[in-house]
């Protein structure tokens, strides 16, 4: 396979095997394994770890030399421009993310940047000092342990989320060379079980004062509390829970990723404008599935749906591999979904994937299936093309060489943000760009058919919501009819009135 | 049966009247998006004259300045087709690059300016060598594409940098970037060249820039009773050449905006079809023609009375509108 043939291979596959609704699953960060080997992620079609444009020369890949590059050789060709630029992070800042050299500078594994001290350095030798505003950004990755997703699509990306950020670091460069700006992008993750907090620090000692964080709710809010009052803006890319927007809410965290509710309500008021309004639904055991399954009863009530009957599935999760799984799975799933008083479709709270992928064409009686499988709500597909967005897909595949899901497009915006604000205030100041973020006159261009903003009550990112099938969106909610005194966008999530967030 | 006579006289000398005093009769163009056809259009008669198979996506669409091609931005073919007048036929490309969108023409008759939407790229070609002369960097997502009347300046306005650049159409530098409201989606020069206008889609404004100071004179907004802020979609702007009007098309709002041009305040709005999107005057500027992306037709505004005078059916999803001389 030559390099050029792996981005046709993995559009060849893509809406086949990428086709199913894993970005639900990378939104809720639940079907992946933190420790995804990039073999498999070459078999998906998927990078895993930096990349650069084809026509740099190939470089071993700094961390998987040996049989990876062998086996994989052509693969390599396109990732290992990483030890090229493991090379350039040797040299000053300048020299790497350069915008006129449009391509961000992401440490991965490696160590932090040190501080863009004076915050003024020139792009390049000869351009004039002071010229330049620095903003540096960085990208907090906590790594958690997944189990092994039920579809082997479904795996998550290594870099999964930091592409989106770094597209959205070569977007607000590419803007910057007008005005002036220089972004910068520095990647921290965290180990399994390790600490965050320190890291953090890290960042924040390097001169980095906007901060994308991916990880669970807990260590974001103990991120949060250790930089309280300290001129630090962190962006929730990630964790969906309500707490976050809610009781457990943050003065300085502003959330891109959709929570749960958002979600629900976008789900059930295209259901209920389809008048598939009676809904059976079965849950799983995790805490997140009683999460989602919350938000489902909360949609349920305002928007008109009935759930007939809640069923559990007790099983946890065992091995996910079997020779005769198929085999069991089409008795089992039948029987589990047997018996159900009348109902229009089936919804799913199976955040982890234990279960609810094998329901699809498995129920008792026929009837679609929608929740965390089948039909999703989710902020990003890959086939959405409205808007514009067909723009954003192309970028982002020529760019990553893999196809954009949620997390990603939830760090696009969160950089996005940033540039936004910073080339409106003409500043890379933390106050004044955070303010412009949440004050009225900000909005972002994000391939939804109308402008984002940010809720003033939450800081939570309001913006239509897709509802889609494994391969193409089916709509996207708000739906007509569900009103709002305001904006129609407000119906989904937790509105004004009934927020309990009171900012810490 | 006389009384019969006399009304049909009456109806014979009234209707030709109207279309005496009307319009001369002028060729329309209408670009089908998702039609992959251009739409001809008796402008006198109102009726569809043919329709045309084209590339795939075809949306910017503009006359050649001596009006005998039509150049069409076929998105989805990523060329710029040129469409022969006198014969209906597609007689050859522009090497456009990916994906363009809209294009705009050096008052002289060359070169064509391209928008690269991919590249972030504004693309120059030269009309009779179909070659590319020049590519000017500009910020992501460039879009709309705007001519100074005097041919010395080209705007390209980039939706994701939010910027409306400057650029000389002699050296092709960068001269200047005006900051607009997001995703800034079509540049237009009042005819004396005093004014530019950019409409910002996302942020629901206009933005009046004066081209020497390069600053904004006003962002104009919108508002329409019973219609949602977010619906207020700007995109196509044509001003009268006597600058007393705007209109601007205003989206999945399904109205036109009628703007008094001189005190750039909103005048009022006209309903028209759905997500209204691109316009276009005859060149007596009596008729607007609208194209109404999403209900498949468009609409005709008699210009004088500020009247939405018909609506009719065109291809699928029309986008562009352009109207000939003859």
């Amino acid at each position: 396979m030559q390099p050029s043939n792996v981005f046709a291979t993995l559009t060849h596959t893509s809406f086949l095997a990428w086709g199913r609704p894993s970005a639900y699953i990378p939104a809720n960060a639940r079907k992946f394994i933190g420790t995804l080997s990039c073999v498999r992620g070459s078999v998906l079609g998927m990078s895993c770890h930096q990349r650069k444009p084809l026509s740099e020369p190939p470089r071993p890949h700094p961390e998987r030399t040996g049989k990876f590059s062998r086996l994989y050789y052509p693969l390599v060709l396109l990732l290992s421009p990483a030890l090229l630029f493991l090379l350039a992070q040797q040299q000053p800042r300048s020299a790497q993310a350069s915008p006129q050299q449009g391509e961000p500078s992401v440490s991965g594994p490696a160590p932090v940047q040190p501080p863009a001290d004076a915050g003024l350095q020139p792009s390049k030798p000869g351009a004039p000092t002071g010229a330049l505003t620095q903003v540096p950004i960085g990208y907090l990755k906590q790594e958690v342990k997944r189990l092994i997703p039920l579809s082997r699509l479904h795996v998550e990306p290594e870099d999964y989320g930091i592409a989106g950020a770094e597209m959205a670091l070569k977007d607000n460069n590419t803007t910057g060379r007008f005005t002036k700006q220089e972004f910068t992008l520095d990647v921290e993750r965290v180990p399994i079980g390790s600490d965050a907090v320190p890291a953090l620090q890290k960042l924040r000692e390097s001169g980095h004062h906007f901060i994308l964080v991916d990880a669970p709710a807990e260590t974001l809010l103990r991120l949060s509390d250790s930089v309280k009052g300290k001129d630090v803006l962190l962006f929730n890319v990630r964790a969906e829970d309500e707490e976050l927007r809610q009781e457990e809410c943050r003065a300085n965290v502003l959330h891109t990723a959709p929570d749960r509710y958002m979600l629900a309500d976008a789900l059930a008021q295209y259901l209920v404008w389809k008048k598939w309004q009676r809904w059976l639904v079965v849950k799983g055991v995790f805490p997140e599935d009683l999460a989602y399954l919350d938000a489902i009863r909360r949609a349920a009530k305002r928007f008109g749906g009935t759930i007939v009957e809640e069923r559990e599935y007790k099983e946890t999760p065992g091995a996910r591999r079997s020779d005769t799984g198929e085999e069991q799975i089409q008795q089992q799933m039948p029987t589990f979904t047997q018996g159900a008083p009348d109902y229009d479709v089936v919804i799913v709270a199976d955040e982890k994937e234990v279960f609810g992928p094998y329901l699809p064409y498995r129920t008792w009686d026929p009837r679609p299936v929608a929740g965390t499988t089948g039909l999703v709500a989710m902020s990003w597909h890959p086939a959405h093309e409205q808007w514009g967005a067909t723009q954003m897909q192309n970028r982002f595949e020529r760019f990553a060489k893999r196809f954009m899901w949620p997390v990603d497009y939830q760090a696009w915006i969160a950089v996005r943000a940033i540039g936004e604000g910073a080339t409106r205030v003409r500043s890379g100041e933390v106050g004044p760009v955070s303010d412009y973020i949440r004050g009225k006159d900000f909005d972002l261009a994000a391939f939804k058919g109308q402008k984002v903003t940010f809720r003033k009550w939450d800081g939570q990112l309001r913006e239509p919501i897709l509802v889609t099938g494994p391969d193409l969106p089916v709509s996207i909610s708000p739906q007509a009819g569900f009103l709002h005194q305001n904006t129609e966008v407000d119906t989904l999530g937790v509105d004004e009135p009934e927020s309990k967030c009171k900012f810490k | 049966m006389l009384r019969t006579h006399i009304l049909f006289l009456a109806i014979a000398v009234v209707s030709g009247a109207a279309l005496a005093g009307k319009v001369a009769a002028y060729t329309v163009y209408v670009s089908n998006e998702k039609g992959n056809s251009i739409t001809v259009i008796d402008s006198a008669t109102l009726k569809v004259k043919q329709t045309i198979p084209v590339g795939q996506r075809p949306r910017g669409i503009m006359l050649t300045r001596d009006g005998k091609e039509l150049l069409i931005c076929a998105s989805d073919d990523d060329t710029v087709q040129i469409l022969d007048l006198a014969t209906n036929e597609i007689v050859g490309n522009l090497p456009s690059g990916p994906d363009p969108e809209q294009l705009n023409i050096h008052p002289s008759g060359s070169p064509v300016y391209i928008a690269n939407e991919d590249d972030a790229l504004m693309t120059a070609i030269d009309l009779k060598e179909r070659k590319v002369v020049a590519e000017v960097s500009v910020g992501v997502e460039p879009e709309g594409v705007g001519v100074s009347p005097d041919g010395k300046v080209l705007i390209a306005t980039s939706e994701t940098s939010n910027m409306a650049h400057f650029i000389d159409t002699d050296t092709y530098e960068i001269t200047d970037n005006v900051l607009v409201g997001s995703r800034p989606r079509f540049a237009e020069f009042t005819a004396d060249g005093s004014q530019l206008w950019v409409s910002s889609e996302v942020a629901g404004t206009v933005s009046v820039i004066d081209p020497k100071t390069r600053q904004i004179i006003k962002t104009i907004g919108f508002e329409i009773p019973g219609i949602q802020p977010e619906t207020i979609q700007p995109v196509g702007i044509r001003i009268l050449k006597d600058g007393s009007k705007a209109f601007v098309a205003l989206g999945p709002a399904n109205h036109v905006a009628v703007i008094d041009a001189k005190r750039l305040e909103v005048e009022r709005y006209l309903l028209v079809g759905q997500r209204d999107w691109q316009l276009a005057f005859t060149p007596d500027e009596k008729l607007l023609f609208v194209t109404n992306g999403n209900s498949n037709d468009v609409s005709i505004i008699d210009v004088p009375t500020l009247k939405v005078v018909k609506s009719m059916p065109v291809g699928s999803a029309p986008w562009g509108v352009a109207i000939s001389q003859q």
